[in-house]
């Protein structure tokens, strides 16, 4: 069943067109990840569907219910916010009990709602104190706890864990995992972390200039990327691009740069593809094989070492193959020095080619 | 002398950095202060101890010399029996007219200035922007040139010489400034913390009265300060509007000074003075961390 629709919906803050006629679909119980670049609008469609913004155009249905024109409160939502947004005055306890005070429950309800999700959040021993007397981790779980006493079957997370350190926010994040496996709300999650888009997400939206680029699966997004942009987005270090054409020969298809010539014998392609047709070539970093093991690869070339970066776990190599760089991430084990020639290969099965206007070819 | 020099030569420079407090900028910064201080206190020595004073005391002219004989005379006499103009009933009479309009102007404005920067900060409607540029825009016309207007104005409303005139004049010309000064302080709230209360289910009034009040009290106590010695010390308005049974205690204390019927009485003139002054003087000593904490917190910021 569906439990959040969206359909062609558009906002404007006066001449900015800031949401171009979107459409979402959340199935109930996923865990949809909105994933973009600063300034796309992700927080304001957060916003549309909680209704704490007026929509241009189009409509917001929730759990199959019109809500467009509805109040917070009565969309069967819960919020959480970046900067907490807890209420200074108030203690946790009445933190977590506003919402239901304003909405007149009876007090036992009030009790049992607090005392319940203060449980499930390990908050307990905080329900007596004031927001300004807890650290970072705690005020986050309190305002998830705030959401989470609504009893709502949707949640909507504003980068909840970017003001935390790494630490605490690898931390939160399997909780919140594991709250997700729990309860089984529906959950729309905005962050600018693809590491926590790729774990939390049953789907990632990646979205730009408030269209959605790309609604898939985390493998599907990494692996089969619609288009350049999703392709540059998602990765770290980022996707190598080539520039050059498709030619055939013999009815087999290769990509033909300066001074490399790849055969295409693996890559399954989309649209049918034309002759001369001037593409991208991408290539993943960690789709690279280095060394000896590269001979068993279907493509194998040879490729100058100008940099070398370990990074603990793991080591990139910058390196340049007939004038274009290649980015190559390798473990840390391989004994690759500066200047070194090597030997690489990799698999065009795993490669994406993109035209000109950015589309997969 | 060179001892400690020859020791701080060979030992390095450890711990707390030690400080001289008799150093020669340290002398000509006390200096300068302490001579600016009695510069502004001087007058105020000048107005307590004359208010001490017998009229013949007064009369031999050593100004600075403190009284030989205290007497309290003065401040009675300015208090309850000094005239004003025809009535001789002093200064008390004042006193409580200033009270009275000072109680519901202070309160009146600043609940209405509150609710109005709340609104302008968090929920905007459509025209917020001119609407409160206007009422900047009010802040920097002259009083000058609204007199006359209101004087007919209140004249046809029939509040022209009476307490709810004048009350009505304090709350019309606080409004620019608190407005302003209760919009940047909300301002300052993150936008979140509303939405969040939004989404709770709280509505305009139960945020303002359950959030956004209890976090506000420092720009409450500087509106307070503001209006109450921007009020107590109006002359202009208080001549004009209020009527001369509702004379504030400035106007009463100007009649009783500019009298000109017999003797200048100087030492009930710097008791009443005194006493008119004592209002601001005493939220100013009790507030003022406070009043810089407020301004600090939301004033400034834009
Ligand atoms: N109240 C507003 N008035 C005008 N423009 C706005 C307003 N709020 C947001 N915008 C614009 O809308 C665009 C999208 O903003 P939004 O906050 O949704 O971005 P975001 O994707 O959440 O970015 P971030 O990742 O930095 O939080 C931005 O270009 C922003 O400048
Ligand atoms: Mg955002």
């Amino acid at each position: 069943m569906t439990s959040v629709a969206i359909s062609d919906l558009s906002l404007s803050f006066g001449p900015v067109e800031v949401l171009k006629s979107l459409n979402l679909e959340v199935e109930e119980g996923e865990f949809v990840v909105l994933l973009g670049p600063s300034g796309c609008g992700k927080s304001t469609l957060l916003n549309c569907i909680a209704g704490l913004l007026d929509v241009t155009a189009g409509q917001i249905f929730i759990d199959g219910k019109n809500v467009t024109w509805e109040e917070p409160k009565d969309r069967g939502i819960g919020m959480v916010f970046q900067s907490y947004a807890l209420y200074p005055q108030m203690s946790v306890e009445k933190n977590l009990s506003f919402g239901l005070r304003v909405a007149g429950l009876p007090k036992n309800e009030i009790i049992e709602r607090v005392s319940r999700a203060a449980e499930i959040l390990q908050i307990e021993p905080l329900l007596k104190r004031k927001p300004g007397a807890l650290s970072g981790g705690q005020r986050q779980r309190v305002a998830i706890g705030r959401a989470l006493v609504r009893d709502v079957n949707v949640f909507l997370f504003d980068e909840p864990l970017s003001n935390l350190d790494a630490k605490l926010r690898t931390d939160l994040r399997v909780e919140l995992k594991r709250l997700h496996q729990r309860l089984g709300n529906t959950m729309i999650y905005v962050t600018h972390d693809q590491i926590e888009a790729l774990t939390l997400a049953d789907r990632i939206a990646i979205m730009k200039d408030g269209l959605i680029q790309q609604f898939d699966s985390p493998s599907n997004i990494y692996n089969n990327p619609h288009n350049r942009f999703v392709a540059g987005f998602i990765g770290s270090p980022g996707m190598n691009f080539l520039q050059g054409a498709l030619v055939s020969e013999a009815g087999q298809w290769f990509f033909n740069a300066e001074g490399l010539r790849v055969p295409l014998s693996d890559y399954r392609f989309v649209h049918p593809p034309q002759e001369g047709q001037a593409v991208e070539f991408g290539l993943r970093p960690e789709h690279i094989v280095v060394g000896d093991a590269s001979t068993t690869q279907p493509v194998t070339m040879q490729v100058d070492t100008e940099l070398v970066e370990p990074m603990g776990a793991d080591t990139v190599l910058w390196t340049n193959v007939a004038g274009h760089a290649l980015t190559i991430r390798t473990d840390s084990e391989s004994n690759v020095k500066t200047g070194d020639n090597i030997n690489i290969g990799f698999n065009t099965a795993r490669v994406s080619i993109f035209s000109e206007n950015g589309e997969r070819v | 002398m060179d001892n400690t020099l020859s020791n701080t030569a060979l030992t390095e420079p450890h711990g707390p950095r030690p400080k001289r407090l008799i150093s020669t900028r340290n002398i000509v910064l006390y200096g300068f202060l302490i001579v600016a201080a009695l510069y502004w206190l001087l007058p105020l020595y000048v107005m307590i101890i004359t208010s001490l004073k017998g009229l013949p005391e007064i009369r031999m002219g050593n100004v600075f010399s403190p009284p030989v004989e205290i007497t309290f005379a003065p401040w009675a006499k300015a208090w309850d029996s000094a005239c004003t103009g025809l009535y001789c009933e002093g200064l008390k009479v004042g006193f409580w007219n200033s009270v009275k309009i000072l109680i519901p102007s202070t309160i009146i404005s600043i609940t209405i200035a509150s609710v109005n920067g709340y609104a302008l900060s968090f929920w905007r409607f459509k025209g917020s922007e001119i609407f409160f540029t206007i009422l900047l825009f009010g802040a920097f016309i002259p009083y000058q040139v609204m007199l006359y207007p209101l004087v007919i104005i209140l004249r046809e409303l029939h509040l022209f010489s009476s307490l709810g005139g004048v009350v009505l004049i304090h709350t019309i010309f606080g409004m620019p400034i608190l407005t302003l000064l209760f919009r940047n302080y909300f301002a300052s709230v993150p936008e979140e913390l509303f939405k969040a209360a939004r989404v709770d289910g709280a509505g305009f009034w139960r945020i303002f009265l359950q959030i956004m009040l209890p976090m506000s009290l420092p720009i409450f106590v500087v509106a307070i300060i503001l209006q109450v010695t921007g009020i107590w010390n109006d002359f202009l308005f208080g001549i004009i509007y209020a009527g001369t049974h509702n004379f504030p205690m400035t106007v009463q204390l100007n009649n009783i000074v500019n009298s000109t019927q017999g003797v200048k009485e100087y030492n009930v003139n710097m008791a009443a003075t005194l006493l008119t002054g004592l209002l601001p003087l005493i939220v100013y000593f009790i507030s003022g961390k406070l009043f810089v904490r407020g301004i600090a917190a939301g004033a400034v910021k834009g």
